[in-house]
């Protein structure tokens, strides 16, 4: 890892000046992806704005229609959040399934959703329950927010600070998730929402997507037999040496009808 | 260099830092805390896992600097004096492990376990490990210890 000069702000104003003033800064969350991309020397940071130190950016209350997660709230929290079970019980039980106990003890809500990854297993919950991404200067939709594979509408400069999800009727997340590192292979999250049905489909593409053909399937019948003799077109899914595009489309209905019968 | 401060097995320590130093390697070569591991150094194995201020953390995926002020027990801060922790002993008593190299990181991991959830199920203990990886034992005397352990704490 190439050395870099080190930031402990204490507020969200603070982080977004220290960011300004560098010339490649980065800031940290929980590191769980940013330290290991710098250790191969991946990325490069002239500076490292934490923000484990903005007391702010941690924490989970309940709003108005739902509940409202600092960016960086830990995994972990997020699981055992009574809170976070009352409003969208789903909601904990990705968080839980999250590669690995010491990853939750340090990965971000805020840091996973920046970074984007295809397989990552929060964009799926954010799209699909309809969220708003606050950041330090404006708020963002979830249909706006995943822009391509580990990018997303964030600007330079821009810090999330939390995440708001509203109550769905019922909800549920079903993954098949790689068995070394338990990132999704295909992860699929089902809501009933105010707004009608949502459903969002993570690690079969190159970013998180809504499959709109399932949600037309399930709006009239909210069932798991509403998706039988439904195919998936594989075009644009993901290869690689874990699963085929033709797997991978497969895995999304079966991911589909398991979330649906789970859904509560 | 920045100096960064923490209590390190109920001692305060402090030490000047290269920015990039991981808190695993403050711990081992700073300090001469030896008894946490390095594996993998891609934060897989867990075979780095000490506790920060009460929970778990894999020590080869965080920076020494992000520990400042923390409270940081490792696999020698355990046992009082020469009386080993319930977890250790049950370890020793199970055959939990072979060639030793997992082992700190294992029996970190399962204390952290153990003081979230007083008897987890069989099921939960093997969940709980996924990210401790051991190449020696099969896992099985790894689980019948942390069971002996949760009974016997
Ligand atoms: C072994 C292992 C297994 C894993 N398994 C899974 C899994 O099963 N499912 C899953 O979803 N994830 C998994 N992860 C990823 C993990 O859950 C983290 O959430 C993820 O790595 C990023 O979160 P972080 O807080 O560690 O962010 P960091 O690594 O600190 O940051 C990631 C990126 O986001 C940016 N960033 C961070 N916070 C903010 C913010 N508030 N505003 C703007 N930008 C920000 C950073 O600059 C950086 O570019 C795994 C990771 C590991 C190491
Ligand atoms: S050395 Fe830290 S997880 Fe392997
Ligand atoms: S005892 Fe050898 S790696 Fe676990």
């Amino acid at each position: 890892m190439y050395n870099f000069a080190y930031h402990r702000p204490s507020s969200v104003a603070e982080a977004a000046a220290a960011l300004a003033a560098a010339s490649e800064g980065k800031l940290l969350a929980g590191g769980m992806t940013l330290l290991p991309t710098m250790k191969q020397r991946l990325a490069q940071p002239s500076d490292l704005i934490d923000l484990g130190a903005i007391a702010d950016m941690k924490g989970i209350s309940t709003t108005g229609d739902g509940v409202r997660i600092g960016a960086m709230t830990t995994h972990a929290s997020v699981a055992s959040s009574a809170e976070v079970k009352a409003a969208i019980p789903a909601l904990a039980h990705l968080a839980e399934n999250i590669g690995d106990p010491q990853v939750r003890n340090r990965g971000t809500i805020g840091g996973s959703i920046a970074n984007n990854d295809p397989a990552a297993d929060y964009p799926a919950a954010v799209l699909a329950l309809d969220a708003t991404i606050q950041t330090n200067k404006r708020t963002i939709a979830a249909d706006d927010f995943f822009t391509g594979m580990f990018e997303t509408a964030l600007e330079e400069g821009e810090i999330i600070t939390a995440v708001s999800f509203p109550k769905p009727q019922k909800a549920a997340y079903a993954k098949f998730p790689n068995p070394a590192s338990r990132y999704a292979l295909v992860g699929v999250f089902v809501a009933q929402t105010a707004s009608g049905v949502r459903v969002a489909v993570t690690g079969a593409a190159p970013c998180v997507f809504r499959a709109s053909q399932i949600e037309q399937a399930l709006a009239g019948n909210f069932s798991p037999s509403a998706l039988d003799g439904l195919t998936i077109d594989s075009s644009g899914l993901n290869s690689d040496i874990h699963a085929s595009p033709e797997y991978r489309a497969h895995l999304i209905g079966v991911m589909a009808k398991r979330a649906v019968a789970a859904a509560a | 260099m920045p100096t960064v401060s923490m209590t390190v097995n109920g001692k305060a320590v402090s030490a000047e830092v290269e920015e990039r130093t991981l808190l695993v390697s403050f711990l081992r070569d700073s300090l001469g805390l030896t008894g946490t591991h390095v594996g993998c150094d891609t934060s897989q194995c867990g075979a780095c896992v000490v506790h920060v201020n009460g929970d778990s953390v894999k020590s080869c995926t965080m920076l020494a600097v992000q520990a400042e002020g923390a409270n940081v027990t490792t696999i020698e801060g355990l046992a009082s004096g020469e009386e080993l922790h319930p977890v250790q002993k049950a370890f020793r008593e199970h055959h939990g492990l072979q060639c030793g190299f997992c082992t700190p990181g294992m029996v970190m991991s399962a204390v952290d376990l153990l003081q979230k959830k007083k008897s987890p199920s069989e099921a939960e203990i093997r969940e709980w490990l996924e990210g401790n990886i051991c190449r020696c034992t099969g896992y099985h005397n790894i689980v019948k210890a942390i069971q002996a352990a949760a009974g016997a704490m």
